[in-house]
């Protein structure tokens, strides 16, 4: 059974904002992918994004995109990125884990296949960018079959009709997109997520959680307020990205930085 | 155009090209590309639309582009009567022109000021930078860093249209990702801009629209062949990289059954080498750039670097049209080597005085090397995409030639 929705039910129990980190596996290097998760959860993560590196990352911002090519050129591919959760849950068997990644990944390793592997290593959930609920349905079933939930995305831009539909094709929670744009973006506007999050928040019963474009505590604090959770990925990765010569420092920067975050949430 | 009761009447109304197609890109585009659908099923539908694209094909495009005996080619190689239709004489030198201008006609529909573009070789950002001249819209070209150095003349043309040329530096830095970085222009700049996508690939309705707007040159073809030979060709030949010009001339023939239809591919420095853009004959079926189709992918699904002198073809996807086609077997797809692109472009100069473009050269060397198999009383068309100019320079290289 997916971690997901109890561990989300239990933090909305605690009025606790949700705090999820993402890195891209195999960035810098394969070696450091599980003691980062483990920091990751040391300094406060709830839910773990981990993301399979994709040689064209077109809803990416240069940070992830370059994230992904430094994966890619120490060839780290989807079965790699299942061993790090096998690992992982070795000594963390509470932590949900999310996959993010695009379609082609899963379709090459064949949905089944992927759906079987993916709850073998303990993987809770995946987020497919390029998948819109209208084309989710066969890898959706495989991922249900397996009890792992496909997480759908709503954007700024999707109707309130769509949001519907979004809520009807996904599990787990619903990703809302906080702007238009790539990850790492830098026009956030708190203001305008809220409204989105209102917006959606009448079509769903799942939990919400925001992302793309939150770089730091103020931001995550301030959409906390209203969201169940926050995602942030571009910060951390470029975080990693500039200790790439020295990646056993790695570990301790990221649990710093999610630590500070995980205080201002929690404030 | 085949209408329902053809066999042939794709996509299906959610933008299926049987297995192929679709609509696979990040949710914040669905809205944009709904628009996008609902506005096209209306232009299409509207005579004032249509005859405003028209117009512009035959006053600003310089439409119809002849359907040409090519005697001396016939001859030299002793087989099928060789036919060729002109789409290099068209205003900027290429088939691209004919979408461009259907697309900014839409974007002015839809009040967006503002058009983006991917290119490869030049010929889709020139035909784009030069339709938002044309219509007065701001206009920004995405650009591989590699292909920038190998087509600084386009790069510059577009500058003079007063577009500007952004280089790319992700990935392979070549067309592909060129269109990834489209792609997230769009996401960004969704409210004001329209995407001009070059070829007959993307989320749906792209594949439809992009076909529909090239299909005048297989209108055009169709209504030559009556009028010029008194019947339908035995077989149409064009050259295949997304693929747009090749069903361009394709599809208004879909119904006659008994007109073979061959796309060509590049096949690099060979199909055994690996080092090609060959993807219907190479390929495995995937997801990539929004619509599911044969791709060039490893083991792993990560999209392959491709090989081809000509970069218009360079490309590791393919339209989903055209991957229907291929699985339904009404259309067959097979490759010729850069060599015999090359080959094939000195031997058209020579004997036609028409310089092809080294993307419409692979159909001329399919038809080269599959003539003593044609029958001298068949009828070949085939689709001369565009001219060579834009290839002077890579050829003069090859031959040790500084210019």
């Amino acid at each position: 059974m997916s971690r997901i929705g109890p561990t989300l039910e239990a933090l909305r129990s605690q009025q606790r904002t949700a705090l999820v980190p993402f890195i891209t596996a195999g960035d810098p290097q394969l070696a450091v992918t599980v003691p980062a998760l483990n920091a990751l959860v040391r300094g406060g993560a709830d839910l773990l994004e981990l993301g399979v590196p994709f040689s064209d990352p077109e809803a990416d911002g240069p940070a992830i995109q370059a994230s992904s090519e430094r994966a890619l050129a120490n060839g780290t591919g989807l079965r790699d990125v299942l061993k790090c959760v096998t690992e992982f849950r070795a000594s963390d068997d509470q932590t949900p884990v999310i996959l993010m990644g695009y379609l082609n990944s899963v379709l090459a390793m064949g949905e089944g296949a992927f759906a079987a592997a993916a709850a073998k290593a303990g993987v809770d959930g995946a987020i497919i960018v390029n998948l819109p609920p209208e084309e989710s349905k066969s890898l959706r079933n495989a991922l249900a079959e397996k009890d792992i939930d496909l997480i759908m995305l709503a954007a700024p831009t999707t109707s309130d009709d769509r949001l519907s539909a979004i809520d009807r094709a996904a599990s787990g929670f619903v990703y809302l997109v906080s702007l238009k744009g790539t990850t790492g973006a830098d026009h956030i506007s708190v203001g305008e997520v809220n409204q989105n999050l209102a917006r959606l928040r009448g079509r769903t019963r799942l939990p919400i959680l925001a992302g793309f474009g939150i770089k730091d505590a103020a931001t995550a604090r301030a959409l906390g307020e209203q969201a169940d959770g926050v995602v942030i990925g571009a910060a951390i990765v470029s975080r990693m990205a500039a200790l790439r010569a020295d990646a056993d420092a790695i570990p301790e920067a990221l649990y710093r930085f999610v630590h500070d975050i995980r205080q201002a949430l929690d404030a | 155009m085949p209408q329902p009761g053809s066999n042939y009447a794709q996509p299906s109304p959610d933008g299926h090209f049987g297995q192929h197609g679709g609509r696979f890109v990040a949710e914040t585009l669905i809205h944009a590309l709904d628009e996008l659908e609902v506005l096209y099923e209306q232009a299409r539908a509207d005579p004032e639309f249509q005859a405003e694209f028209a117009e512009d094909l035959a006053r600003f495009v310089g439409r119809p582009s002849p359907l040409y005996f090519a005697r001396r080619l016939t001859e030299r190689l002793g087989g099928p009567q060789i036919y060729l239709k002109r789409e290099d004489l068209n205003h900027t030198g290429a088939h691209k022109i004919n979408n461009c201008v259907g697309q900014a006609l839409l974007a002015r529909r839809m009040g967006k000021p503002r058009v983006i573009a991917e290119t490869g070789a030049g010929q889709h950002g020139v035909a784009t930078a030069t339709v938002a001249a044309r219509f007065g819209l701001e206009c920004q070209v995405y650009m591989g860093v590699e292909d920038i150095a190998r087509q600084s003349l386009n790069v510059y043309r577009m500058k003079l249209l007063g577009a500007s040329v952004v280089p790319v530096h992700s990935g392979s830095k070549t067309l592909k990702d060129a269109l990834n970085e489209a792609l997230r222009d769009w996401v960004t700049h969704v409210d004001n801009t329209h995407y001009i996508i070059g070829t007959v690939a993307g989320p749906h309705p792209y594949p439809t629209l992009v076909r529909d707007f090239q299909s005048v040159i297989g209108q055009e073809a169709r209504s030559q062949c009556l009028q010029q030979m008194g019947r339908l060709p035995d077989a149409l030949v064009a050259c295949v990289g997304g693929g747009s010009n090749a069903l361009g001339l394709f599809h208004p023939f879909i119904d006659d059954e008994a007109v073979r239809l061959v796309g060509v591919e590049a096949a690099g420095l060979g199909l055994e080498t690996g080092r090609h853009a060959a993807t219907l004959n190479d390929g495995q079926v995937g997801v990539l750039h929004g619509n599911k189709t044969y791709l060039m992918q490893d083991a792993d699904g990560q999209i392959s670097n491709t090989h081809s002198i000509s970069a218009g073809l360079d490309y590791p996807g393919v339209g989903p049209e055209h991957s229907h086609l291929k699985d339904i077997g009404r259309a067959q797809y097979d490759a010729v080597t850069d060599e015999e692109a090359l080959a094939a472009f000195r031997l058209l100069n020579q004997t036609e005085g028409i310089m092809p473009a080294l993307e419409s050269s692979h159909a001329v060397a399919w038809v080269v090397r599959e003539a003593s198999r044609l029958g001298t009383g068949q009828i070949i068309v085939i689709n001369l995409s565009g001219r060579g100019d834009k290839d002077i320079q890579t050829v003069a290289e090859l031959d040790g030639t500084t210019l």
